[in-house]
């Protein structure tokens, strides 16, 4: 299992210092990809926009949006932004997308919230085509494009992601729960007839040392405070300890999972380095 | 902490004595409306491992409780004149009055306040208190009181109950069967002390009607059953307690707390009371809770911490015990079953109990329903001979006409879309041959195609020119070879049309997207596009209806030269014949279109023929979608009319699968997602079924065969799927 480290876009404070150190140190680590989430309405960085600049300053690590909310970008815009951030990037873009949990983004995006999964599926659909045929450039470094990866815990996100994308991105909890959508993806993708590798992809959030845990929770808290009694599950799942990280890292890789992404909830660059000493 | 329960019940009690216990500073009220020893209800039971957490938690109270116990390790089905024993299971029961003053005498002992006879009925009195403990029962008024927060769930189950007690002391926990003729009625009796049990009584809400016992006294609710049961209970009485007949509450609540307020027990979850978890469940509760407080100082991220901890866990136990009180409300549909095969399916009901478990608990049941199913499979004597003389269920043979499969296992390995111009290759060859082979009855080729436009992809196997029948042969000619047991694997086809869904690329590229260039045109039932990106096929006429049987009949001819075992015709997943059986895919107004006879004749006008051609000897399955997941398609009940269609057509073996009909359905996904659907497929049209649907385990597979919710299994390869694409993706269109 691969152990990549998410970019702290969407706490308070961070800006281009420390985004583009976090991005450099990153690469100059272990660690295989760099995540970053989406979140429109909320004070955060633009997802493929950062990509861009973290691609300028890496050379190696593969950069992965976990996720990108589809729904809410016109698909041939977002299909030549995603193919520049590949061509600036030398290929190591891996475009996650899903539905996104806040209406509130649909909202002052001005895009319709109804009917956003059936657009999300026409919309896997459709980037791949556009990236095939040359529609227009940069052309992508693989042949049909990035690798895509579907988020979410409905029903038919299963469905969408064995139908159209590489592999299936969990998005948070204890192994337990990885490991039963693991088997839900499993049994999607086999139902489809797919006779390629399907990719698992996992997440974790973490506060490492004293001073920063209580930090992590009320990022925690506020960052998810659109989700109601939700919010407190999510932190109480928050890793703060090494011991704590070792044992989330067993698991899921005792559940199959290829790619795990532990993404910072305090944005100092500490937190990256402390990481670093407890992931060895 | 102030601290105030309502309720005392288990789950109330046992809160207030563990939180007195864990900080003697607290100060405890716990309310109860009625007087002390007052109680509904007989026995309740505990399983092994609930105790062990009682004993960790706290060993007074546990030996106390264990003291007054009666234990018993089997569980006895008495079904069609015969009592079945399956052992192992370790339970403990003990009457709820003595459960009730154990916890009560412990709570006073430690100094918990308790009033009874104080029915509270407003919260605002109660200001003061840090914390409010609701464990006031199924129908907690503390629950109604905040229903806009909780957002509680009540749903009433369609069966009608009554709890009565006996004085027959039955040794086990015992399911009776009875019909009369009125109806079904079961009765699920457990002891609790040496000499009372439980026996509760459950039937139809017809069946209460019909006898007259929902406006019957309760007097004449026990003569009834008495009378009913009479020879079950030998001469014993049924005992009341108020008791009358109604239909199960099961609760769930969106949110577990408010503020400092928290629901705990019955009045945040039921459970149905034939998987026996209410107690166990509301004293678990108590437990977390009392663990949470001691981990968090503040009170709301304490109850917070309670919910994420029970809520999951709880979910569990209400799946399963949903999934056990539907089967014991279509019961009627197993009673063909044969008493062993019976029990066995009651037992693995909820699909936490497995065949391993089982044989863990009582290998000599588990020999005996190897020696059961080795005698139904072989069709000589019913209860073998010998113990230890018998395979594991999946080890048996199953004959297919004049077919014997080695096993049950089958092998469907997914298309590599490595042919070119329909040509299987080594690549076929290397996948069907896989590591499996020598331990599966059959294996099974990739959907190949009648003709090329019934391709799905220009990459997908076919049996339509002469050099595939050559080809094929060396296939089976290698599966037939290869196989060290002495009967060989077994090696079937499907044949299959495309329709809609052809002319798309490799699935590795995702599925139905159109080719590039060089599409071929579709046809289907109806003219509508699979997907938005898709082609529009054009209504099959009759002469593309006479072409494509045709092309059927030529596959079967060929696909027995080659020498294949079987075939399995493909009416599923949104294919060409599939496309005709689904309502929302046929919208023709000829005789092909409308109701389900119509929509079935061309199917069976392709079955008839190709049954026609193919040898006698031979058997052949037809692969279903049992419902379409998606309102207005096909719904499990009308899979098991077209299961009982095919079976009076001649067709040997129903394959169950579901869904892709259209790219609208909500399919539910994970472990052995299709069982239920062959379940009821198999046992309601008495048909062979084949089941696919992620089975990954031979416990899965054995758990299976032997409760006769399928007679084969496909099987994903546990772990990983296959591997990488081809890197020459062939793209050559029909000619
Ligand atoms: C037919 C049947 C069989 C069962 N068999 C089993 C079994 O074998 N094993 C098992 O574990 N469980 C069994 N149960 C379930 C079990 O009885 C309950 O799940 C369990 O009692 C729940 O405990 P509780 O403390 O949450 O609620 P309860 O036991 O219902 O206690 C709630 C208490 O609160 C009091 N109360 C209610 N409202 C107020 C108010 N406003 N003010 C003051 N007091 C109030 C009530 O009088 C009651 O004493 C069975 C249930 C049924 C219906
Ligand atoms: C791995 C993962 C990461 C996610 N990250 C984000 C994110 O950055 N921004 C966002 O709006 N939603 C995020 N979500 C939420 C999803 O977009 C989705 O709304 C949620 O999983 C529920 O969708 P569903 O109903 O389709 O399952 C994430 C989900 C997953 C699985």
């Amino acid at each position: 299992m691969k152990v990549g480290i998410g970019l702290p876009t969407t706490i308070l404070g961070t800006d281009r210092a420390l985004i583009l150190e976090w991005a450099r140190r990153a690469d100059e680590g272990r660690y295989s990809t760099l995540g970053i989430f989406d979140r429109f309405a909320y004070d955060s960085f633009e997802p493929l926009t950062t990509l861009a600049a973290a691609a300028a300053v890496t050379e190696r690590i593969r950069l992965a949006t976990t996720i990108l909310t589809g729904p809410l970008h016109n698909t041939a815009m977002l299909a030549k932004a995603a193919a520049s951030v590949d061509a600036l990037s030398g290929g190591r873009l891996v475009l996650g997308l899903a539905l996104g949990a806040r209406e509130a983004d649909y909202k002052v995006a001005g895009v319709e919230y109804r009917s956003r999964g059936r657009r999300l599926s026409e919309q896997l659909g459709a980037l791949r085509s556009y990236w095939e045929e040359n529609t227009f450039g940069p052309k992508p470094s693989r042949p049909g494009g990035p690798e895509l990866l579907v988020g979410g815990t409905s029903e038919p996100a299963f469905a969408r992601m064995a139908r159209y994308a590489n592999g299936y991105l969990h998005g948070g909890g204890p192994p337990r729960a990885f490991a039963r959508a693991a088997e839900k993806a499993r049994a999607a993708w086999f139902d489809a007839g797919r006779p390629d590798k399907l990719h698992l992809w996992g997440m974790g959030y973490y506060a490492l040392g004293e001073d920063a845990v209580e930090a992590g929770i009320g990022y925690m808290k506020d960052y998810y405070s659109f989700a109601g009694p939700f919010a407190d599950r999510i932190t109480a799942g928050l890793l703060t300890t090494p011991n704590a990280i070792a044992e989330f890292i067993q698991g899921y890789q005792e559940a199959g999972c290829d790619e795990l992404l532990l993404f910072p909830t305090v944005g100092n660059i500490t937190q990256l380095t402390r990481l670093a000493e407890a992931v060895g | 902490m102030k601290i105030l329960i309502i309720g005392g019940g288990p789950g109330g009690l046992y809160s207030g004595f563990l939180l007195k216990k864990a900080d003697p500073t607290h100060e405890i009220t716990l309310l109860e409306r009625n007087p002390p020893d007052a109680t509904y209800g007989w026995g309740v039971v505990f399983s092994e491992r609930t105790l062990s957490t009682f004993q960790e938690v706290d060993s007074e109270t546990y030996q106390d409780i264990t003291k007054h116990f009666v234990r018993w390790d089997a569980i006895d089905v008495q079904y069609h004149d015969h009592t079945i024993r399956s052992g192992g299971h370790v339970f403990a029961g003990i009457s709820r009055k003595l459960l009730l003053n154990i916890l009560q005498k412990h709570c006073r002992e430690v100094g918990v306040r308790m009033k009874f006879g104080v029915e509270v009925s407003d919260l605002s009195d109660f200001g003061d208190f840090d914390l409010i403990i609701a464990a006031d029962g199924v129908n907690s008024f503390v629950r109604k009181t905040y229903e806009s927060i909780f957002q509680p769930s009540v749903t009433l189950e369609n069966a009608k109950f009554i709890w009565f007690g006996t004085d027959k002391v039955f040794d086990a926990f015992t399911f009776l069967f009875c019909e009369n003729e009125h109806g079904l009625f079961q009765a699920h009796c457990y002891p609790f002390d040496s000499n009372t049990g439980t026996c509760i009584v459950e039937c139809e809400q017809a069946t209460c009607q019909r006898a007259g016992l929902e406006k019957a006294s309760e007097a004449e609710s026990i003569a009834y059953c008495e009378k009913l049961f009479a020879q079950a209970l030998g001469g014993h009485r049924l005992l009341s307690n108020k008791s009358s007949w109604i239909n199960f509450p099961t609760v769930r609540n969106k949110t577990w707390r408010h503020k400092n307020i928290v629901l705990l027990g019955d009045a945040v979850h039921t459970a149905h009371f034939s998987i026996g978890s209410g107690t166990k469940l509301a004293m678990e509760d108590a437990i977390a809770l009392v663990r949470a407080l001691e981990r968090h100082r503040d009170v709301e991220t304490a109850l917070t911490d309670y919910e994420i901890e029970r809520k999951p866990v709880t979910e569990t136990i209400q799946n399963a015990a949903q999934q056990s009180l539907t089967y014991f409300e279509n019961v009627k549909r197993y009673f063909h079953l044969e008493p062993m095969q019976f029990v066995f399916h009651l037992l693995t009901r909820s699909e936490r109990v497995s065949y391993e478990n089982l044989r863990l608990r009582d290998s000599r049941y588990a020999d005996a329903i190897d020696r059961w199913f080795m005698g139904s499979a072989v069709g000589t004597s019913k209860n073998g001979d010998r113990a230890g003389d018998a395979p594991r269920p999946m080890g048996n043979a199953f004959p297919l006409r004049g077919v014997k499969l080695a096993n049950r296992v089958v092998w469907a390995p997914t298309a590599p879309y490595s042919a070119r111009e329909g040509m299987p290759n080594d690549r076929h060859q290397a996948r069907l041959g896989e590591r499996w082979l020598r331990e599966v009855g059959l294996v099974m080729t990739e959907p190949a195609a009648v003709s090329p436009e019934g391709r799905i992809t220009p990459g997908c196997a076919g049996i339509y020119r002469a050099e595939h029948v050559a080809a094929w042969a060396r296939i089976v000619a290698s599966i037939h070879d290869s196989s060290l047991s002495q009967s060989p694997t077994k090696i079937a086809i499907q044949l299959a049309h495309s329709g809609r869904r052809g002319s798309t690329r490799p699935r590795w590229e995702g599925l139905d997207r159109p080719l590039r260039d060089g599409n071929w045109p579709l046809f289907s039932a109806s003219p509508l596009p699979y997907t938005p990106l898709s082609q529009v096929p054009k209504e099959m006429g009759a002469a593309d209806r006479e072409k494509v049987r045709k092309d059927f009949i030529q596959a079967a001819e060929m696909a027995d030269q080659a020498g294949f075992d079987m075939i399995q015709l493909h009416f599923a997943h949104g294919y060409l014949l599939a496309s005709f059986l689904s309502p929302l895919t046929n919208q023709r107004s000829d005789g092909y279109g409308g109701s389900l006879d119509n929509r079935m004749r061309y199917p069976l006008e392709v079955f008839d023929a190709v049954r026609a051609v193919w040898p006698e000897t031979k058997p052949i399955a037809v692969a279903i979608s049992a419902t379409d997941w998606s309102k207005g398609g096909t719904e499990l009940q009308d899979a098991v009319v077209i299961a009982r269609m095919l079976q009076a057509r001649g067709c040997d073996l129903v394959t169950v699968l579901a869904g892709q009909t259209t790219i609208q359905a909500e399919p539910a996904y994970g472990p052995c997602f299709l069982t239920r659907f062959s379940d009821r497929v198999r046992n309601e049209a008495r048909i062979a079924t084949m089941v696919a649907g992620h089975i990954t385990t031979a416990d899965q597979i054995n758990t299976i065969l032997a409760a006769g919710r399928a007679d084969l299994c496909i099987i994903d390869p546990p772990g990983d799927p296959p591997g990488n694409p081809p890197s020459d993706p062939p793209s050559d269109p029909p000619s």
